[in-house]
């Protein structure tokens, strides 16, 4: 290291902090959905489609289920707070795939940008994409089943939290996988959070599964949330246990994917993946 | 003062050796240009720099930081432009350089923005999306995005690619005159003989990842005993090195 002072090259007065890093990259990542409508729609159309096509579902079954005749709301609920956990998952990775399809990634990594906070940025920019795509299902479902999500109340906000928490680890789990493959790994971003749609209990009980697979359902947080959600919505109040173990499996597995991200990237270093991040 | 100390410098890809044992500094004002054919090692040499890529042996320090280890304290003072990375392609060229002066941490990114556009020529296409502008708009684009900050150390990696001759002309004028200004070390790796001979004050020849020879353009020119850079390039590049030198 020198110990001689630098010269006085910069006449541009530079205030980096990780705030404003992270609001560059959300910054980026607004500009890009704001320039480009079929994004947005796509972001609606989805969650939409399911939406309605669990709602026609529902109104067979409460004919013909008194299961889901106890509490009409339970399987839209559940397809709009699954949905919430995909498109969380999704809007995080395909925002980082966007830096893969533009070859952006070498730019950005000798921006002063931490990895974390690229990480922060993109749970920012998944959250938008959720916000847009969710809740338009969630009104919609109001207005065309007269079903109304908001409903839960506060505890929708401890499952949305839950949920998009699970599914930005999941993301970074794949980014860190993307960072050493590269685009040839793309698929994972819209198959990988379907592994875990079997055991999540997503539209009934984790006692319907199998014996020997219930254990794994409760090792994930997203059955805690949907046995939570259906808990409320059955009347039998909200479960803070269940909202504990989700929570506290979160953090594990945040702790865990973000270990895997940190080697990933020191991996990409090594290896030179940063500059070649194509197919 | 040096800005830049490369020391015994190696990467290995496997058997493959990409930079071997290279050693050289950069001091601060001045220009150093990377010379040698493809996959010499000028990209990976210039990757390490800027501790995108991590060498196998040796070290980068920049600014007096380990660039391995402890980059995040000078990547704020650094730029660069390579034609192997891009800018997002459905952004404007405004809020590509809008999100990028965000990143530097630039006060007054508007008024950066509008400066550049104006020194770089870019003010007719700064509201178009950067996917839908020429090679040679694009690398400019790139340039501003590397002006961003005024870094103290500019990394170019053919910087003047898909430029035509009078739009390189004006570039070489501005890089010219933003060392002057700022007192910025520039980095460059070129094909260009002529870039080079005009912008650099000291000239690195590499092939197959080693360092073969190194000296200011015009007494590289006579050692040689040839007329141009590009026949000492030629010269080096078909390892007529030492027959040529002697």
């Amino acid at each position: 290291m020198t110990a001689e002072p630098l010269p006085p090259a910069v006449a541009v007065r530079s205030r980096g902090s990780a705030r404003r890093r992270i609001g560059a990259m959300f910054m980026r990542h607004w500009f890009l959905l704001r320039g480009s409508w079929p994004r947005i729609l796509e972001l609606i159309y989805w969650p939409t489609i399911q939406m309605v096509l669990w709602g026609f579902i529902t109104l067979h079954f409460q004919q013909n289920s008194s299961w889901v005749a106890q509490a009409g709301g339970v399987l839209i609920s559940g397809v709009l707070l699954w949905d919430i956990l995909f498109r969380g998952q999704l809007g995080f990775t395909i925002s980082f795939l966007e830096e893969l399809y533009s070859r952006n990634l070498g730019q950005l990594f000798v921006t002063p940008i931490r990895p974390w906070e690229l990480v922060v940025a993109l749970m920012g920019a998944s959250l938008v994409r959720v916000g847009i795509g969710s809740t338009s299902a969630a009104i919609l479902a109001s207005f065309i089943f007269g079903y109304s999500i908001f409903d839960l109340g506060l505890p929708l906000a401890a499952f949305f939290l839950n949920l998009m928490m699970f599914g930005w680890a999941v993301g970074i789990a794949v980014i860190a996988v993307l960072l050493r493959v590269g685009l040839g790994g793309e698929s994972l971003a819209w198959l990988v959070i379907f592994l875990v749609a079997p055991v999540s209990a997503i539209y009934f009980p984790v006692e319907a599964l199998p014996d020997w697979i219930e254990w794994l359902a409760w090792c994930l947080p997203p059955a805690y949330i949907f046995e939570g959600m259906r808990s409320v919505l059955f009347g039998q109040g909200f479960r803070w246990d269940w909202l504990l173990g989700a929570t506290l499996l979160n953090i594990a597995c945040m702790v865990a994917v973000t270990a895997l991200f940190l080697w990933s990237f020191e991996v990409a270093r090594r290896q030179g993946l940063l500059l070649r991040t194509g197919e | 003062m040096q800005v830049v100390k490369v020391d015994r410098l190696s990467k290995r890809y496997g058997e493959v050796v990409a930079v071997d044992g290279i050693s050289f500094t950069v001091e601060a004002g001045t220009c150093v240009g990377l010379l040698g054919g493809n996959g010499a090692g000028k990209t990976t040499t210039i990757a390490m720099m800027l501790g995108l890529l991590l060498p196998s042996a040796g070290t980068v320090e920049v600014l007096g930081a380990d660039m391995a280890r402890q980059r995040w304290r000078v990547l704020d003072r650094m730029n660069f432009s390579s034609p192997y990375v891009e800018l997002p392609n459905r952004l404007t060229v405004r809020e590509n350089l809008a999100v990028y002066g965000g990143l530097y941490g630039v006060d007054d990114v508007p008024g950066r923005i509008a400066r550049l556009a104006r020194d770089l020529n870019l003010e007719a296409f700064v509201d178009r999306p950067v996917g839908r502008l020429s090679a040679g708009e694009k690398t400019r684009v790139a340039l501003a995005k590397a002006l961003l900050n005024e870094p103290a150390v500019l990394l170019l990696d053919e910087p003047t690619a898909s430029i035509d001759p009078d739009t390189a002309d004006r570039l070489r004028s501005y890089l010219e005159l933003f060392r002057r200004e700022t007192g910025a070390s520039i980095v460059l790796a070129s094909h260009n003989m002529s870039e080079v001979e005009r912008l650099c004050d000291e000239v690195l020849m590499l092939r197959a990842g080693k360092l073969v020879d190194r000296g200011v353009p015009a007494e590289l020119v006579s050692r040689y005993g040839r007329s141009t850079l590009e026949e000492v390039f030629l010269d080096i590049a078909r390892d007529r090195r030492r027959e040529a030198a002697e």
